[in-house]
């Protein structure tokens, strides 16, 4: 009879799984995201000014006890505008890719599993949709739909599939072809089954650092087009568009413009950061081999 | 008595017949011929070796049988059944009857899922409901490859060696029973020392689950151990099949003799012989006439050239594809 290679020591060993040092700027990074998602949420429940309410007298108000963070050029409340603007800037930040991800991931992994004439027609449609300008979809869209969240959003969703597919694709190349797909080929799998079971759970990964980094481009993409009057209908606010209207006063007061961007810098490098360690923690084969 | 006859002629048989087995694929517009024209037979109980050279068809021609490669011709008969002609769930029931065992024994386990999972994954596939039946399963067949299972199942393939992961590939292969198991370089992956224990451990699961087997290898010592029956292969053709210990002792295909020759003998005193070796196999995508193995062999004329020799009996059990043979 084979001998049985596994030792008691190793059986002693097990439950004490590695603890990796998450590091302080992880934490910070965390804190600020959940920051960031509380006020967004709790924006109407939190005792602040309306983020609409004008008031002519004090135009660019500084910082005061009634106006933590100032106001605007229509003497809007600041602080006010930023934590409703919050909400649109990750509203479209998380939605947006979650396009993406489904309807690229799903393209991705299906081009990659059965390769041939649909592979063709998938890569060929997306260098189709790469090479048309985002900024001339995005006016198109919004001249003859109109400005709202949504279209906003599902702009910006569509033109993440290509990346998404990419990703998905090229994970789904690699892994088709290893002999764990090919035993459950061996075995009577289902293509479902293969497509679900075996190649879903190693491609997510590649997918999903790849989202976090996409939410990240999609912030500060949601700022630049509403920076440029495409994004959120006015009044409402959204970082992007406070920064385009902060543009008008930066020599009387900067920080109008400069208060909801480092909000977005702020944001971004948390979403990078936790992305970062998020990957280096699931990857089963850290440390490993 | 009719019956009994039937029963005779049902035990003698073989389980496995391949008839003129062709597979080509196409590789920049040009056409590789990976197997060509092979037939064999592989009887109930048998461990057939297939040996040859990397590159001279031997996955082609496991993976052709189990449908995973399209043959452009040929058929595979498998206990009577004809795979070559069968389609989605009826290939799918019978490919369950046939597993593979793989080289990378690493490669071969989703690096995601844990070994519980992979080696209950067969029984899933094949409709098997009941959880407690399915933990059962996966527990005996994972203490029957000599893994504790208490300690394995809740562990990621990683965790393991590549001789523990070949266990684990062993056990997933087995967990449904199978008639037959192709083992595509079992052990060429693995270290010297676990080789042993992986052969034995075959031999075990043969002895115990009354398996057929067809063992791939480019190793020769490792084939001679196992197997009852070897056939020899080069560029895609069959050059000769004979029962092990006479084919080793003498052997009829001049290639067979060549790779017996090139078995490094353990004695420093004895030069290896340098004439024999000569050149680089040719390319698949464009075999040489008649004979595949004439422009390295010594015997070859005019007529190598000229006539594909036929697979010829030589000695009893013994055939060979050679117009001038050894014996």
């Amino acid at each position: 009879m084979a001998t049985l290679e596994l030792s008691l020591d190793e059986q002693a060993a097990e439950p004490a799984r590695r603890k990796r040092r998450l590091g302080l700027l992880f934490w910070f990074a965390m804190g600020w995201m959940v920051l960031v998602f509380a006020v967004a949420i709790l924006a109407d429940v939190l005792p602040l000014p309306s983020p609409t309410d004008m008031d002519m007298l004090e135009k660019r108000a500084p910082f005061s006890a009634e106006h933590w963070l100032g106001t605007d050029g229509f003497g809007r409340d600041e602080l006010s505008r930023l934590v409703h603007g919050a909400r649109i800037s990750l509203i479209v930040g998380l939605f947006a890719p979650v396009i993406g991800l489904t309807i690229g991931g799903a393209l991705g992994m299906l081009a990659g599993y059965f390769r041939g004439r649909f592979e063709s027609i998938v890569v060929g449609s997306m260098d189709v949709l790469l090479a048309f300008p985002p900024l001339i979809l995005a006016l198109a869209v919004t001249a003859y739909l109109g400005q709202s969240i949504f279209h906003l959003t599902c702009i910006l969703g569509v033109l993440g599939i290509p990346a998404f597919m990419r990703v998905a694709r090229a994970a789904t190349l690699t892994l088709a072809r290893r002999e764990f797909v090919i035993a459950a080929q061996a075995l009577g799998a289902t293509h479902a089954r293969i497509l679900l079971r075996e190649l879903l759970p190693n491609v997510l990964l590649p997918l999903l650092a790849f989202f976090l980094l996409a939410v990240a481009v999609t912030i500060v993409v949601e700022g630049a087009l509403s920076f440029l009057g495409l994004g959120v209908p006015p009044p409402i606010s959204s970082w992007g568009s406070m920064i385009g209207e902060g543009r008008e006063s930066l020599d009387v007061a900067p920080r109008l413009a400069f208060i909801p961007a480092i909000a977005m810098f702020l944001t971004v490098l948390s979403f990078n950061l936790i992305g970062d360690t998020l990957r280096a923690l699931t990857d089963p084969r850290q440390g490993a081999l | 008595m009719m019956q009994q006859l039937a029963m005779q002629q049902m035990a003698s048989e073989p389980l496995l017949k391949v008839e003129n087995l062709v597979v080509e694929y196409a590789v920049g517009g040009r056409t590789v011929h990976a197997v060509s024209d092979v037939s064999l037979d592989i009887a109930r109980g048998e461990t057939l070796g297939l040996v040859g050279e990397s590159g001279c068809g031997k996955s082609t021609l496991g993976r052709a049988v189990l449908q995973l490669r399209q043959a452009v011709s040929g058929k595979v008969l498998f206990d009577g059944h004809d795979l070559t002609a069968m389609h989605g769930d009826a290939l799918r029931r019978m490919r369950r009857r046939v597993q593979l065992i793989f080289q990378d024994p690493i490669a071969s386990l989703n690096p995601r899922r844990r070994i519980g999972d992979i080696v209950a994954e067969p029984l899933v596939i094949s409709g098997v409901k009941d959880p407690d039946k399915r933990r059962q399963a996966v527990h005996d067949v994972l203490a029957a490859v000599g893994l504790d299972p208490a300690l394995v199942v809740n562990r990621l393939p990683h965790e393991f060696s590549g001789g523990q992961c070949q266990r684990i590939c062993i056990a997933r292969a087995l967990v449904l029973n199978p008639d037959f198991v192709i083992c595509d370089e079992p052990v060429s992956a693995l270290d010297v020392s676990i080789r042993a224990q992986i052969l034995n451990l075959l031999e075990e699961m043969k002895a115990r689950y009354g398996l057929t087997l067809l063992f791939i290898a480019h190793d020769l010592a490792v084939v001679k151990a196992v197997s009852d029956r070897v056939a020899v292969m080069y560029l895609g053709r069959l050059c000769e099949v004979g029962p092990s210990e006479q084919l080793f002792a003498t052997p009829a295909h001049p290639y067979t003799a060549l790779l017996l020759e090139a078995i490094p003998v353990p004695d420093p005193d004895v030069r290896p012989t340098e004439s024999v070796a000569v050149g680089e196999p040719p390319s698949p995508i464009a075999p040489p006439s008649g004979c595949r193995f004439r422009t390295r062999c010594p015997r070859a004329d005019a007529r190598c050239a000229a006539e594909v020799p036929e697979l010829r009996t030589v000695a009893p059990g013994q055939s060979a594809a050679c117009h001038h043979p050894l014996i």
